[in-house]
């Protein structure tokens, strides 16, 4: 079955395209790399397939749902790691993470939300709000809210950024456990080396256009990229 | 219904931990009694005449504060838009939010009768039918305001957006609390009070029930 589906996605922002003639498959629980410079459109294919912007032009469906008709649906099925981490900065750690179990239908149990934070290291920073965090933890704590809601389709937007070389092995073993979960994975990388290693297929964005689509094995360095300035951390 | 609570409860949550803030805001309110007394002079007569509108005037510059610091919190990390991803419903949200900020003007509003008491003498011992008047009036003003500080709260002047947006449309409920809080302070001879609270009880439910209906289209791309 096909988890995402897109054809001629095209969003503007003011007179500039960030995305142009976007088209492509993912097949159900397949592990992708979205690749591309700064500004090549990353960030806004991943918000328009999450429903969080509209597309101007094209279509897209997530498990088969239309990502403009279809919103509920949609929103039902994806979870979101987006560059801003959707956090509420004076509430903790643990109360961010049981409004979002409340809104999700749970009970929002002290013993189970403490289990998700230990699974980010940030259990003994459980009752510290998230304004006293450095950028790294609230990335992990971000990472432990997209787990929380155990979407079919996750959308990773610079998963490993802020994070320290063992947060990249976090991000790593959060990847692994996906795919053994069955989940269908899209994520925004400019680790080209660390995705090829965990991810199956691979796409290529330049100025807002699909460049390349397919293995990761044969996927292009992004334009520009020498290789060297694309760190790998751990 | 369980989607309001948990943004009730959330709302309240964070109007606690900004707690500081609203301290501000009823110093700021307080202030501005403060300057109005001072543009009356001495005069006790005129300064009980006029108290009714001062309060309301002082309630409502202080709202454009409360009610922009309530967003602020929803931008920094998109955190809305993290609950509208959920997805949670956007109808739960808002009156989760308008529910809060209704209760914090509320209290603005009752805190900020004694201080009218001592600046313009102007008393009453119809206590329960004032705070009547200012839940209405600050439900009056709460749902346009939660619903137009969401608007705003995505632009960058902000700032001078809400107050330019909210004034000309609560000019009713302004209207209508100020005579109601007159006739309480001043005496109602003719039984005026309850036209005057029936305006502000219609104005709040046309506006709590548009906000419900629009907050969805405001805060979605």
């Amino acid at each position: 079955m096909i988890a995402v589906a897109a054809a001629g996605l095209c969003r503007r922002y003011g007179r500039r395209w960030a995305l142009t003639d976007v088209s492509f498959e993912v097949p159900e629980g397949a592990l992708v790399m979205i690749s591309g410079r700064n500004g090549s459109g990353k960030s806004t294919l991943l918000r328009v397939l999450a429903t969080a912007i509209r597309a101007d032009r094209g279509t897209a469906h997530v498990l088969g749902h239309d990502v403009r008709a279809d919103r509920e649906a949609v929103r039902e099925r994806i979870a979101l790691l987006g560059h801003r981490t959707h956090l509420y900065e004076p509430l903790t750690a643990l109360e961010n993470l049981a409004l979002v179990g409340r809104f999700l239908g749970g009970d929002g149990r002290r013993t189970a939300l403490l289990a998700a934070l230990e699974e980010v290291g940030l259990a003994d920073r459980a009752d510290d709000a998230v304004q006293t965090f450095s950028a790294g933890m609230r990335q992990r704590l971000a990472l432990a809210r997209v787990l929380q809601q155990e979407a079919r389709v996750v959308l990773l937007d610079e998963p490993y950024g802020h994070l320290d070389p063992p947060g990249f092995l976090l991000v790593d073993g959060v990847l692994r456990r996906l795919r053994g979960q069955g989940a269908t994975v899209l994520m925004a990388t400019h680790l080209i080396q660390r995705g090829r290693m965990l991810c199956d297929r691979g796409l290529v964005l330049e100025a807002g256009r699909l460049v390349y689509a397919g293995a990761t094995a044969e996927m292009p360095e992004p334009a520009g990229a020498d290789g060297a300035g694309f760190a790998e951390g751990a | 219904m369980t989607d309001l609570l948990v943004a009730l409860r959330k709302d309240l949550l964070l109007q606690w931990r900004g707690r500081a803030q609203i301290v501000a805001i009823f110093a700021f309110g307080a202030a501005t009694l403060l300057l109005f007394s001072f543009a009356i002079g001495p005069d006790s007569v005129a300064l009980r005449e006029h108290a009714a509108g001062f309060l309301w005037l002082g309630l409502l510059l202080a709202s454009t504060l409360s009610l922009a610091e309530s967003f602020e919190r929803e931008m920094e990390e998109q955190a809305l838009e993290g609950l509208l991803l959920l997805p949670a419903s956007a109808r739960a949200l808002y009156y989760g939010k308008a529910i809060a900020n209704c209760a914090q003007l509320t209290l603005l509003g009752v805190a900020l009768v004694p201080v009218m008491v001592v600046l313009y003498d102007a008393g009453t011992v119809r206590l329960l039918s004032l705070l009547g008047v200012i839940l209405l009036g600050t439900a009056g003003l709460s749902a346009p305001g939660t619903l137009y500080a969401a608007m705003t709260a995505q632009t960058r002047a902000r700032q001078t957006l809400l107050p330019l947006l909210l004034f000309p449309l609560v000019v009713p409920v302004l209207l209508a609390a100020v005579k109601a809080t007159s006739l309480l302070i001043l005496g109602d001879p003719m039984g005026q009070l309850r036209p005057w609270t029936s305006l502000l009880g219609a104005f709040a439910v046309v506006h709590w029930a548009l906000g419900g209906l629009l907050f969805g289209r405001v805060v979605e791309d």
